[in-house]
């Protein structure tokens, strides 16, 4: 079972427990856009707004760049679902290469064995 | 009654773990069905270790290996994958216990590469082994979890949009 730093499953989840937050989210998946673009549908202040994207960027969905005086974001690098699917590739590599080390050892039980009984 | 017997008579598999521990580490545990001489034998013998380091599924050729194993010395695997260029990793031994502990150093990303332990735990003829990876520091992890994502980007939107119509659905 894959099992996730505390800290930042509890950001997450504080992230999303919120509407406009997770509005915001789906808004970044489809393009990115600055604090004011989102300020401006979601019908909020600029410092409303800011908070909110303050919330995901500390729990790393949302990343922010400024650029002149426009405070770009788009959605973060990594999310949760990212590194468990992650985690599971890197499971099944390792498992399969554990799979073949068992076979390698079975053999050279198979030939201690043998040895065993030719002395 | 059939489906049981083909189960019983199928190779045990171990499940095998993958667990963050903590923003700079990957451990990695699974039980292998024999001691831990042959299981470290397996691990420092060249002409065993390319037995089973790259399995085939992986589809990379291991093109060489070579292995100085005690502290000090030099490890070198060369890969091939498909009409590709060869990829080197390599590194240098950092602990060397027979039968129960080897530490290695994973210098082919250049300098402040991942340290990686395992060690190998006897139990009742088995041998349970526990394996660290740990990075310089926590970016230097995520940066190997996102430059393994860079070919599902798609994916990761399409996982994020289910992530949220779950939690519109429960909210």
């Amino acid at each position: 079972m894959v099992k996730f730093e505390q800290a930042g499953l509890d950001a997450s989840f504080a992230a999303l427990s919120d509407a406009t937050r997770r509005g915001v989210l789906e808004q970044l998946g489809r393009s990115d856009a600055s604090i004011t673009d989102l300020a401006e549908k979601f019908q909020m202040t600029l410092a409303g707004m800011m908070k909110h994207v303050g919330v995901l960027e500390q729990a790393g969905l949302v990343t922010t760049e400024k650029v002149g005086r426009v405070r770009n974001c788009k959605l973060g690098a990594r999310t949760l679902e990212e590194e468990a699917a992650w985690l599971d590739r890197h499971r099944q590599l390792w498992a399969s290469r554990f799979d073949a080390l068992d076979e390698v050892v079975e053999q050279l039980k198979r030939k201690e064995k043998n040895n065993g009984r030719k002395k | 009654m059939a489906a049981r017997s083909e189960i019983e008579s199928a190779p045990t598999t171990n499940p095998t773990t993958v667990d963050r521990k903590s923003e700079r580490e990957l451990v990695v545990t699974r039980t292998v069905n024999g001691p831990a001489r042959l299981v470290f034998e397996a691990w420092s013998k060249p002409e065993l270790f390319k037995q089973w380091w790259v399995p085939k599924s992986f589809g990379l050729s291991l093109l060489s290996c070579e292995q100085d194993v005690r502290v000090g010395g030099q490890y070198r695997l060369v890969f091939r994958h498909g009409a590709s260029e060869p990829m080197a990793f390599f590194g240098r031994y950092l602990e060397v216990v027979p039968h129960s502990r080897l530490s290695w150093t994973n210098e082919e990303g250049g300098d402040g590469g991942p340290i990686t332990t395992v060690t190998f735990e006897e139990i009742a003829g088995k041998t349970r082994l526990v394996l660290h990876e740990l990075y310089a520091s926590k970016q230097a992890l995520d940066a190997a979890v996102a430059s393994g994502e860079k070919s599902c980007i798609g994916e990761t939107f399409a996982q994020l949009d289910e992530l949220l119509v779950t939690l519109g659905a429960s909210a």
